[in-house]
């Protein structure tokens, strides 16, 4: 007993190390934000007309950007649960590649492809559309990068759906259409809703894209991570204000995904979880 | 087993330090616009060297908040000013001077300063704060009021450092932009450069520092020693940059 006892005690010490390690190393970046400025001068600094646009630009860009990843997302990733046809594994490790692409990639390759110069900005600009350099071209950006994170999320929120719920709809004469809307959508609302957190997280960090490609301009395509860089080097305090909104805006939407997922073990975190 | 784990961390923090050579690398944080001239200068130096180019107002901040690197060298002398007022760098000494260009992509219309106002046109110019930035917006104030205000209308971007403008406009996203004239030459075949005319052209003129407490302090002397007079100023003139006034 002693010595089982012991040996316990050993490696329980070492896990426990190992997490106080975690905790200290992971939190106290964040806590500093708040600790190295004190709330007043904090909220002084977000007084800053750059870093108040800049969060209008993050709220409009983001909101907009999870809409059409909501609208195009939701049916795209019900196709991917629910049909098994060939090449479907490749199809969705395609749709995820922009979860593994480095941000400022994603930007190259949204102007080789969107840009003036690029495959189709003739037809772009043809069409009387620009995207760099206006807020749509943000956007863009935002979609591209964060889309991933819901399709993933919600095809495995329709995959969980009990099957029997979706066949008893059809038996009794509902269409595909009504039981997507009536039945799948409803039992799959949760995982829904935690997918549309982390791809809104996801677009409310994103920086690299949206500077290479919409460019950065106060007011119009200056999101609250673009602002932070340009205010690091001129207003120190802005830019920890600027942060600590941000930090405050991430934690609540963790929390909402925590809130959808829980107790419900299979799709818990299916968006962050390696495959 | 206590001893263990501080084993460990030691080989861990050990081997952050990297390979390990004779003489710990003099780290350079460097405005943008020095990339190619210091990157050749540093070849022709006998150790090693690690630079850091950005913006030089972020280079600086970095340094506000501890940083510490061997050389800091600024695409302007406030800087350099600011953190030796805040003993935070030691004396600077003015190294080079560089001017102001219009950039814009090969082939462009664009062959003046008023060509900028035209509406519709695409700029992209430095951020306040960024020395290229802020010598733009002195180049804009010495403009008649209406054609100051036609070019800024049609800033779409404000970049953190230089060769974030540059980039722009090689790659096609904007129509022109101000840089300085040896990011034009360093791009060249990908931007073209037009002069501004001497009289609204501002005094560009590159400060550098041995950082307060830098790692290598005498290496770090001989690199800034070396700007004014020897390899460093040889890389700065090929690379474009004009001998300190």
């Amino acid at each position: 007993m002693r010595g089982r006892g012991r040996r316990v005690g050993w490696f329980g010490l070492v896990l426990g190390l190992a997490l106080a390690l975690c905790l200290v190393f992971l939190t106290l970046p964040i806590a500093a934000i708040f600790l190295e400025a004190g709330p007043a001068e904090l909220l002084s600094s977000l007084g800053s007309a750059q870093a108040l646009e800049a969060l209008w630009v993050s709220l409009l860009t983001t909101t907009i950007a999870l809409a059409v990843i909501l609208l195009v997302g939701t049916p795209a990733a019900y196709l991917l649960a629910t049909r098994s046809f060939r090449g479907r594994a490749a199809l969705v490790t395609l749709v995820e590649l922009p979860l593994v692409v480095p941000p400022a990639v994603a930007g190259i390759g949204l102007l080789a492809a969107f840009g003036p110069a690029g495959l189709l900005g003739g037809a772009i600009e043809g069409a009387g559309v620009r995207l760099v350099f206006v807020t749509a071209g943000v956007v863009v950006a935002l979609v591209f990068v964060a889309s991933p994170f819901y399709l993933r999320q919600a095809q495995a929120a329709f995959e969980a759906v009990d099957p029997t719920w979706t066949a008893a709809s059809r038996t009794l004469g509902a269409g595909e259409a009504r039981t997507f809307a009536r039945i799948a959508i409803p039992a799959a609302a949760p995982g829904l809703g935690a997918g549309a957190a982390l791809a809104w997280g996801r677009a409310l960090g994103e920086f690299g894209a949206t500077l290479i490609f919409a460019g950065s301009l106060q007011g119009v395509t200056q999101t609250a991570p673009l602002a932070i860089v340009a205010l690091f080097g001129t207003d120190f305090d802005a830019a920890l204000a600027l942060s600590a909104v941000l930090v405050a805006v991430a934690a609540a939407l963790l929390a909402t995904v925590k809130l959808l997922t829980r107790g419900r073990g299979p799709t818990e975190g299916a968006g962050l979880a390696p495959r | 087993m206590g001893n263990y784990v501080v084993a460990c961390f030691a080989a861990l923090a050990l081997a952050g330090c990297g390979s390990g050579g004779d003489a710990a690398p003099l780290t350079v944080s460097a405005a943008a616009s020095l990339t190619d001239a210091f990157e050749a200068y540093g070849k022709a130096l006998p150790g090693e060297q690690r630079f850091s180019f950005g913006g030089s107002d972020a280079l600086a901040a970095q340094i506000r908040q501890g940083a510490e690197p061997d050389v800091y060298a600024a695409a302007n002398t406030a800087y350099p000013e600011q953190l030796a007022a805040a003993g935070l760098v030691e004396e600077p000494v003015v190294f080079a001077r560089n001017q102001l260009v219009i950039a814009a992509p090969p082939g462009s219309e664009i062959g003046s300063l008023a060509d900028l106002a035209a509406p519709g046109l695409d700029l992209v110019v430095c951020a306040a704060g960024v020395p290229c930035g802020d010598y733009t917006r002195e180049l804009l104030d010495r403009l008649p009021a209406a054609e100051r205000q036609a070019i800024l209308a049609n800033v779409r971007s404000e970049e953190a450092d230089v060769k974030g403008v540059v980039g722009k406009i090689a790659e096609g996203a904007a129509d022109a932009g101000f840089v300085y004239s040896s990011d034009a030459a360093a791009a060249a075949g990908r931007v073209e450069a037009v002069a501004l005319p001497a009289r609204l052209e501002p005094t560009v003129a590159y400060g550098a520092a041995v950082v307060a407490g830098a790692a290598e302090p005498a290496a770090a002397e001989e690199f800034v020693a070396g700007l004014l007079d020897g390899p460093g100023a040889e890389a700065l003139a090929a690379a474009g940059f004009l001998p300190p006034p």
